[in-house]
């Protein structure tokens, strides 16, 4: 069904003023599951998939995707850890992604009510998006990202500021975006939630890809000395 | 002191009867007034939004300009305006001098600055808060533009309305373009002008007081925006 992977990245580097923020990064990840980025605090998780999404320049290196860019990011949303709320209803917040596409009207909104009552919002359609609560608000701008059928969904930290309701709500709706094909690259400092989703896991340290496996392998026989003390909880640089 | 209340009797009793010479008087000031504000509207959002979402070279000098052109003494709009147009004038041809055209004219530069001012400090702020999303959506930069002026509408009408209030209370610039004519570009700030020099009291409060009212009316919906944009009614 994907045929934008393999998703292949070498050498990509971001940098700021001078200092590299991500990067030398090589990684190739295939078209199934879910990838989990793991790693310390400012490892360059968020940076990582901001520059595989497109969305920081490129300073070095390449990504390149199995389907031309433009398709590619066309097929390809991003749920950030602070959700972004339209100054609209709920019911506008999920059609705007349509609307952009030149879906009309009338199916815009039956794809709305849709997701809506997939992600538990169906009674709060009229209500303005930005005094939604937290979970609410991830709840929404999951919704959104998914509502045009990306075959790749980013997620940075999704459950990062919910409570243990919202965050199981979340993983049910993400594994069973999952179990029709889509793609997801997500970033999480709960291991938890790292073992429960993740299909394969990224490692990350100091801006690079430390340890790159599949999740059974990952979490129990992790290759490098700093893999198994971050999965020990051990305060890891 | 007897001439005074005198004068704010006979004011009120003009208002509540709605004398027909204030009635045209006020009725030429908004119809000059709300020409000018749809016209410098449809100027000033425009150039907010544009200044907002595109990164050009002279973006920064741009809105330097605008908050310089802010300050700019009415009067001296008025002067300019005035020669443009006079007989001699590059324009003097089009013979709009002394007409409400003209004073639409100069009101249009005194509020463009003032309106693209305040919708860009909001506009740019909603930009800062939509970039990452709109940007990862592959929004086109005439979407970014339509969706930042419809979901800071409510913010670009208490720009406009500021707008509206600068442009009715002001006199020295429709003066000199407009010459006060009776029955022709005779106008509220004017008139009140010329009746108090004239020593008729009455009218001069009388035209007073329907400007007080516009003018708490304005700031009445302003306030009134204020509390939609946080409940999101509309
Ligand atoms: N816009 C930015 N400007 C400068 N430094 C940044 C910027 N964004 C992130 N960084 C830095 O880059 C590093 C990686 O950050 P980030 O990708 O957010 O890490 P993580 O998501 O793993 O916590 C950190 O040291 C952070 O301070
Ligand atoms: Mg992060």
């Amino acid at each position: 069904m994907s045929d934008m992977f393999p998703l292949t990245v070498t050498g990509a580097e971001t940098r700021r003023r001078g200092k590299i923020l991500v990067g030398p990064v090589d990684l190739t990840l295939a078209g199934q599951g879910s990838c989990v980025v793991i790693g310390p605090n400012g490892a360059g998780k968020t940076s990582l998939l901001r520059l595989l999404h497109g969305a920081a320049r490129l300073s070095t290196g390449e990504i390149t995707w199995a389907c031309d860019v433009e398709q590619a990011h066309h097929d390809q949303s991003f749920v950030f850890q602070r959700p972004v709320m339209l100054r609209r209803s709920v019911e506008d917040n999920l059609m705007y992604p349509l609307r952009i596409r030149k879906v009309p009207k009338a199916e815009a909104r039956d794809l709305a009510h849709h997701w809506a009552e997939k992600v538990g919002l169906r009674d709060m359609l009229k209500r303005h998006a930005p005094v939604l609560s937290g979970g609410e608000q991830q709840k929404l701008a999951l919704a959104r990202a998914l509502i045009t059928q990306p075959k790749l969904v980013f997620l940075d930290e999704p459950c990062a500021a919910l409570d243990g309701r919202a965050t199981r709500e979340i993983e049910e709706i993400l594994n069973a975006v999952r179990a029709t094909g889509t793609r997801l690259i997500m970033t999480t400092h709960n291991m938890g939630q790292a073992r429960r989703l993740a299909d394969e896991v990224v490692f990350m340290r100091q801006g690079r890809v430390h340890e790159h496996a599949s999740a059974e392998t990952f979490f129990d026989a992790p290759a490098s000395e700093q893999a198994q003390a971050f999965l020990n909880g051990d305060i890891v640089e | 002191m007897t001439d005074l209340w005198d004068g704010i009797s006979r004011a009120i009793w003009m208002v509540l009867s709605l004398d027909a010479n204030l009635l045209e008087i006020t009725l030429r000031s908004l119809q000059v007034t709300l020409t000018a504000l749809v016209v410098a509207s449809a100027i000033a959002l425009p150039l907010a939004a544009f200044l907002s979402v595109r990164r050009f070279r002279l973006r920064r000098s741009v809105i330097a300009l605008l908050n310089a052109l802010m300050g700019l003494p009415p009067v001296v709009v008025g002067l300019v305006v005035y020669i443009l147009l006079s007989r001699s004038g590059p324009l003097g041809v089009l013979g709009l001098l002394f007409t409400p055209t003209a004073m639409v004219i100069a009101q249009v530069i005194i509020i463009v600055p003032l309106i693209a001012s305040i919708a860009h400090q909001s506009l740019r702020d909603l930009w800062a808060e939509y970039h990452d999303l709109l940007i990862s959506m592959n929004v086109s930069q005439w979407q970014k533009i339509t969706t930042l002026l419809w979901d800071a509408r409510r913010a670009l009408l208490t720009a406009a309305l500021a707008g509206f209030g600068r442009a009715i209370g002001e006199v020295g610039a429709i003066m000199i373009v407009g010459g006060n004519i009776d029955n022709a570009t005779r106008v509220l700030t004017t008139a009140i002008a010329l009746e108090t020099g004239k020593g008729d009291f009455a009218l001069a409060l009388g035209l007073g007081f329907v400007l007080i009212a516009l003018a708490v009316l304005v700031n009445l919906a302003i306030h009134w925006l204020g509390r939609t944009e946080r409940e999101g009614r509309w």
